[in-house]
Formats: C-alpha cells, sequence, structure tokens
C-alpha cells in the first residue's frame, strides 16, 4: 500500500501543494539586487501572504535566490552553500547578469551564464527586476513546484559530471567538502 | 479501562496543545503582519510549514547528539503537557492525573532547553554555540524572578501542587493574579524573556546570529523543534492560567484565558527591537526581581 504507485502520487499532490505555499527563500545578496527584497518583503509588496519567507540558513532554506552577478570567488561560496541546502531545492536566478552576464558581459571576473554551474529552475529578467516582477517571479516558481515541474536539483544530480567540470574551470583551487545529498 | 482513558486522554491532549499552539503561531504572524501594515499569511501558515518541514529530505549528520536535540525538545514538551492540568476536573483530558508539585516542573521545563544545548553544540557551527551561550545566560535571567513568584505562591497557599492551587483559587474566588498581585506581576515580566519574542530573541536573532541554536537543523528536526515549541508554548500558557487566573472549566474559556495572557509577550515584542544580551538579563534582575522579592515579602506577610 505504501509503495504503491498512485498513493505515491496523491502524496506528492499534497506535498506539492504544500511546497508551492512554503517558499523559504535564502537571499544570498551577491549583487546588487539584494536591494529589490527588502521592499519585496516588507509592507508595500508583503511576500509573506503567498507563503514566501526569508530563511536564516542554508539548511532551512528551500530557494536559493542568486540576486544579480556572481564574481568567481562568490561562485564557491554559493556552490557551497547550494549543496547544503536540503532537497527539495530550487534556484532563482535574479537579473540579467545570471542570464547572460547583463551589464557585465565582457567582465574578466564574473560568471556569464549561471545555468552552466547550478541548475536554475526560474529567472527573473530585468535590470534591476522590481519587487512586482520579483513576485511573478515566485508566482512562476510556485505554479512549476504545483505541476511538479520544478526539478532543477534532481537535473543537477543527474549531471554532477558536468556541473563538476564547469565548476572547476572557474575554481582553481577546489577544496570542498564532498556532500551526501 | 481506566487505563485506556488515561492514554486516549494523554494523545487527545498532546494533539490539542499542538493544534491549538500551531494556530496560536499562526494567529500571531498574522497580527505581526497588520501591525506592519501588511495583509500577512493566513492563520494555517503554520500547519503548510510544518508539513513542508516533514516532507524535506534531512541529510544532516554531525553526530548522535544532534540527533537527540530535537528529541529532548519534544520529549521535554511532552511530558512536561503531561502534569499540567489542562481542564479544572479533568473532562476531555485527564493527562496523567499527576497530583503535580511545581518544583518538579520546573526541573522538567528547563530539561529540554539543556538537552538542545548539548544538541546544537555538537553541530560545530559558531552559531550555535554562541546561540546556546545567550539561551541560557537568558535562562538565568528569567528563571529567578519566575521561581520567586511561584515560591511566593507556595507560601501563600502552602501547598506545591498545581490543583491545590487551583482549589485555593476555587474557594476563595479571586485569582492569584488579584489576591498575590506582584508575583504576577514577576511571573508576567519572567514570561517575556520565557517566549523569547522581542526585546527578548536575542537566541534566534534570525539576522545575527542566523537563527542560533537550530542554525544547523533542516527539514524533519526543524518540524520536530517547530511542533515541540507550538506544545510547549500551550504548555506554558495553561500554567500561567493554572495558578494565575484559576483554570478553565471549557475549552473556549480556556482558548480565551490563554490567548489574552499570549498577547501580553508578542504585542509587547512587535513593538520592540531587540536587547543585548547583557541588557537583557540586567532587566530581568532590575524590576522583576524586585516585584519577585514584594512578592515573597507580601506572601510570608499576609
Amino acid at each position: 500500500m505504501i509503495n504503491d504507485k498512485n498513493s505515491q502520487k496523491i502524496v506528492d499532490i499534497i506535498q506539492n501543494w504544500a511546497r508551492k505555499q512554503s517558499i523559504w527563500v535564502l537571499a544570498y545578496g551577491t549583487g546588487c539586487g539584494a536591494i529589490e527584497i527588502p521592499p519585496t518583503m516588507t509592507s508595500r509588496y508583503d511576500a509573506e501572504r503567498l507563503g514566501v519567507r526569508g530563511a536564516a540558513t542554508p539548511r532551512q532554506a528551500d530557494v536559493l535566490l542568486i540576486t544579480g552577478y556572481l564574481t568567481t570567488k562568490t561562485l564557491k561560496r554559493v556552490i557551497r552553500v547550494y549543496e547544503q541546502m536540503q532537497d527539495p531545492k530550487y534556484v532563482i536566478g535574479f537579473g540579467s547578469c545570471t542570464i547572460n552576464g547583463g551589464m557585465y558581459y565582457d567582465s574578466y571576473n564574473t560568471i556569464k551564464v549561471l545555468d552552466k554551474y547550478l541548475p536554475v529552475d526560474v529567472y527573473i529578467n530585468g535590470c534591476m527586476p522590481r519587487p512586482e516582477s520579483v513576485l511573478a517571479g515566485f508566482g512562476k516558481l510556485q505554479e512549476l513546484i504545483g505541476n511538479g515541474e520544478a526539478n532543477g536539483a534532481t537535473k543537477y544530480k543527474e549531471n554532477l559530471e558536468w556541473y563538476r567540470a564547469n565548476q572547476k574551470k572557474i575554481i582553481p583551487n577546489w577544496v570542498m567538502p564532498e556532500y551526501n545529498w | 479501562m481506566e487505563l485506556l482513558t488515561h492514554i486516549l486522554g494523554a494523545i487527545a491532549t498532546v494533539i490539542l496543545a499542538f493544534v491549538v499552539g500551531m494556530s496560536y503561531g499562526g494567529i500571531v504572524r498574522k497580527i505581526t503582519a497588520r501591525v506592519h501594515n501588511r495583509i500577512g499569511p493566513p492563520w494555517y501558515q503554520n500547519f503548510i510549514d510544518a508539513f513542508k518541514l516533514y516532507g524535506k529530505t534531512t541529510a544532516i549528520h554531525h553526530g548522535w547528539m544532534q540527533i537527540m536535540g530535537p528529541a529532548f525538545l519534544m520529549v521535554s514538551s511532552v511530558v512536561t503537557l503531561m502534569f499540567i492540568p489542562v481542564l479544572t476536573n479533568g473532562g476531555w483530558f485527564p493527562n496523567l492525573n499527576f497530583e503535580g508539585d511545581l518544583i518538579f516542573l520546573l526541573y522538567l521545563m528547563v530539561f529540554g532547553p539543556l538537552g538542545m544545548a548539548l544538541g546544537a553544540g555538537q553541530t560545530g557551527n559558531p552559531n550555535s554555540a554562541i546561540g546556546v551561550t545567550r539561551g541560557l545566560s537568558q535562562m538565568v535571567g528569567f528563571e529567578i524572578p519566575w521561581v520567586m513568584a511561584l515560591v511566593a505562591l507556595m507560601i501563600q497557599f502552602d501547598t506545591t501542587s498545581i490543583t491545590g492551587l487551583m482549589e485555593a483559587q476555587a474557594q476563595s474566588g479571586t485569582w492569584n493574579m488579584f489576591s498575590s498581585p506582584f508575583a504576577f506581576i514577576a511571573a508576567v515580566l519572567a514570561m517575556l524573556g520565557m517566549f523569547r519574542y522581542s526585546p527578548f530573541d536575542i537566541v534566534g536573532a534570525p539576522t545575527e546570529l542566523a537563527s542560533g541554536p537550530v542554525s544547523e537543523n533542516g527539514g524533519k528536526y526543524l518540524f520536530t523543534m517547530m511542533s515541540s515549541g507550538s506544545i510547549f508554548a500551550f504548555v506554558k500558557l495553561t500554567l500561567y492560567v493554572d495558578i494565575f487566573m484559576g483554570g478553565a472549566d471549557n475549552l473556549v474559556i480556556l482558548l480565551l484565558k490563554t490567548f489574552s495572557i499570549y498577547m501580553i509577550p508578542v504585542l509587547y515584542g512587535i513593538v520592540s527591537p531587540r536587547y543585548r544580551t547583557e541588557q537583557a538579563i540586567r532587566f530581568f534582575w532590575g524590576w522583576p526581581l524586585f516585584f519577585g522579592v514584594l512578592a515573597l515579602i507580601y506572601a510570608s506577610i499576609f
């Protein structure tokens, strides 16, 4: 009964509903995008009414919010934070910089395409994206979670070699603990 | 048959404490949001959060003590709940009907946080260690006026049992909060620290300590802590209602009384910023201690 496929489906539907109603965000303030998070959370736009809430540590968080450009130096920390998070976990790429480098397209010390290093579930376009678009991004993520389509973490695990190779190209001195998800 | 009733009653009590504690937590989030001029999450948001946390994988392992920490918390909350008379005449929630005495309860109530301190220590996270030391310092602060208030009551009514105190209130017809006001004031001021809302949220301190002792715990650990915290909040509120407000005859009165007394730390917390550790301890060793001494004098003279 417990390993029955149909009952597992029902459990998944209920769990996905709970997951999409309760999104704990680790706002990793990498770039300038972090300045748009306070207005999203406070009284003007109030993300908490959608169940979106800040989490203090990666262990408790569901969503890693990459706010803006990532320098090669911070990438290492971001990877470490991402691997400490517990499944199911999602990544939101915030701003143009995470999509194609944005205004840092020719910079020597930022990464250009975030998706090569971490599996991004939802991109929020703009430079800067306003709180409305941030909320729209969260709404899109909720929709994906509800349909069971936000599976970036599984993609990451399946293609770990590819992601690792890309990461190690950027980070020459790779001294990182191995995590057992 | 009687044993069965007791076991079913105990289970019913735990479920009641869980549901009431979680709902109160959600209502507090809503009230906080309204004070901030926000809409806020629905009142059942805490249930969704708990369910989601339970559904997360938990692949964090720093050693056995870390696993035991949340278990200690849960055990402590449930055991304390068993020794508190929820309704005056037992009713649907007979518990274990222990003629519970307050001194034993005082020991039990610090058992959970101490176990949690051991568990948090093993995670090796510096934030946890700082949080634990802060929590224990704060406990030293608020336990003194709290114990003084309880000792004053024990002297005044010549009993250490909770049911004895409730009977004394029923006989005299006045609540203890009126017949021994200084003890009530000291206990309420100690309660501000006990619930760890602002300005005494120095243990968790999300922006400063990254949630302190729980910083290395996610998923099911956090679910256990969240539910045990909700149960423990209900325990403390029921204890206050029992010893200061004459207990409750039925559930509606219990909810009314607990909610009204819960609003004291909550509303004080919403409008307050956070204290530093030494400020918090100095607060508890100031006016609450003064009222505690006054309560002791009042109890021994009258």
